[in-house]
């Protein structure tokens, strides 16, 4: 890539796999499990971390040098809160049905913790340009997650793949459903996140033997 | 009854934790040893109860469709009553549960040295975390009737994260003499326990509303409309009684 230098290139790279937000540095997860029993929900807010994050990583690492360092919590709740409210306002009003499935996690974007942790840990020490990169990466490391626990969860639970039905029909009994195949409506059901996550950690670390823990 | 009925709803049916992944990032974080965890409990209780009613007014006269009514009546301002403030609520809310913390904390300080020193690390975390701002969304998209029942709920679902909190910091406690698989270990099994039992406190979801549900689906409609009403009474009557301590 001639635009990214290769350190530049890690920003983006890192958290996809070793450094991933939800598996490794365990940010995020409280919104990173509720939607995800549909991937078209998993994938807008996917992306509206995306924004948020992006756009206040640039805006944090501009005003890094005149923020109080004391009262920084709340300039970052500010800024991430003034950005959450612009990304619900455009959901509303061009994807009404899915921000109503959404509901409060759009709201809940700002106690994100990837979005604060990102923000103590790279905004207020890097130039905009890194950070806007880093914001990206680490919007899309967990992006990814969502996207690999939505599509599990929606294929296996409802047989459908943002919404079309790539398994057959369950009714009219046709595809797999003609030869006895079920939908497992038990991975719709919000338990079924946490061990879906918790096998992708455990699928990740046994590949990755430099990742696991002591206890 | 509506209080009870609501509390422990928000306890076990609606639990924080299992039911709607709130706070999950410090639940993880903050629970390898069971003293830690009763201390960040404690304090998400205290602030889910201080933050749940106060943001509770903020929408209820500030925030909602019509809520500024109050300005026109007082003040003549023109066209309040249509007024919808209700996209500012993040950052409102928001806002107050920092500030609260920061308050919280002050106060604490001041006047329990003792219960700041347990209590005291914890307060900063709470502002990011979820479990709080969620408190306050939830209440708002439930339409919580009034600022009792938004108390309980608060209480209800601050104890609801304690109960869950402490519950897997003594697994995981337990489960350092056990062998877990070397790539489960830490984060991996924490998820799956937490699967678990999220799966066990689903049983409870027929507790409160199963039965009564399927009794009295016929004059449902009815019974709504005489619910409002009865609500409007009892809002009446809190906002009377709210002023004449005031007057007092």
């Amino acid at each position: 890539m001639g635009l990214l230098s290769k350190k530049d290139a890690a920003l983006i790279t890192d958290p996809l796999a070793d450094n991933n937000p939800i598996t490794i540095q365990v940010l995020g997860i409280c919104s990173a499990l509720a939607i995800t029993a549909e991937l078209k929900a998993s994938i807008v807010m996917a992306l509206s971390v995306m924004a948020v994050l992006a756009i206040g990583n640039v805006v944090i690492s501009l005003m890094r040098n005149i923020i109080p360092s004391k009262i920084r919590i709340i300039v970052q709740l500010i800024v991430v809160a003034a950005l959450v409210i612009i990304v619900d306002l455009v959901l509303k009003a061009f994807a009404y049905e899915l921000s109503k499935t959404l509901s409060v996690f759009v709201g809940l974007i700002i106690t994100n913790c990837i979005i604060m942790g990102r923000f103590e840990a790279f905004a207020l020490a890097n130039g905009p340009w890194r950070s806007f990169l880093d914001g990206i990466g680490n919007a899309a490391g967990y992006g990814l997650i969502l996207i690999i626990v939505g599509f599990f969860r929606e294929l296996l639970g409802s047989g459908t793949l943002l919404g079309f039905k790539v398994l057959g029909d369950p009714i009219e009994k046709t595809g797999l459903y003609a030869m006895g195949y079920e939908n497992n409506g038990f991975m719709l059901l919000s338990p079924m996140a946490l061990i879906v996550v918790g096998i992708i950690i455990w699928i990740q670390r046994s590949k990755n033997t430099s990742l696991i823990e002591e206890n | 009854m509506e209080h009870i009925e609501l509390f422990f709803k928000s306890i076990f049916i609606d639990n924080m934790v299992f039911a709607t992944f709130l706070g999950m990032c410090s639940y993880l974080a903050v629970s390898k040893k069971v003293s830690t965890a009763v201390g960040l409990g404690a304090a998400v209780i205290f602030v889910l109860a201080v933050t749940v009613p106060l943001n509770w007014l903020l929408d209820q006269y500030i925030l909602k469709e019509g809520a500024l009514v109050w300005l026109d009546a007082k003040y003549g301002v023109d066209g309040a009553e249509t007024l919808d403030l209700s996209f500012l609520s993040f950052i409102m809310f928001i806002a107050t549960i920092a500030t609260m913390v920061q308050l919280v904390e002050i106060i604490v300080e001041k006047f329990s040295p003792s219960l700041y020193n347990s209590l005291g690390i914890f307060l900063p975390l709470i502002a990011v975390n979820c479990a709080i701002l969620g408190g306050s969304l939830f209440m708002q998209s439930r339409e919580i009737p009034s600022l009792g029942l938004a108390l309980t709920y608060g209480v209800g679902s601050g104890i609801g994260w304690f109960l869950a909190i402490l519950a897997i910091a003594a697994i995981r406690e337990k489960i350092r003499y056990s062998s877990v698989p070397p790539a489960l270990r830490g984060l991996g099994i924490t998820f799956i326990i937490t699967g678990l039992m999220a799966i066990g406190f689903m049983s409870f979801g027929g507790m409160l509303t199963g039965g009564d549900e399927k009794k009295e689906e016929a004059p449902k409609v009815e019974a709504k409309a005489d619910k409002k009403d009865l609500l409007k009474k009892e809002d009446a009557k809190e906002i009377v009684a709210e002023n004449t301590k005031i007057n007092k």
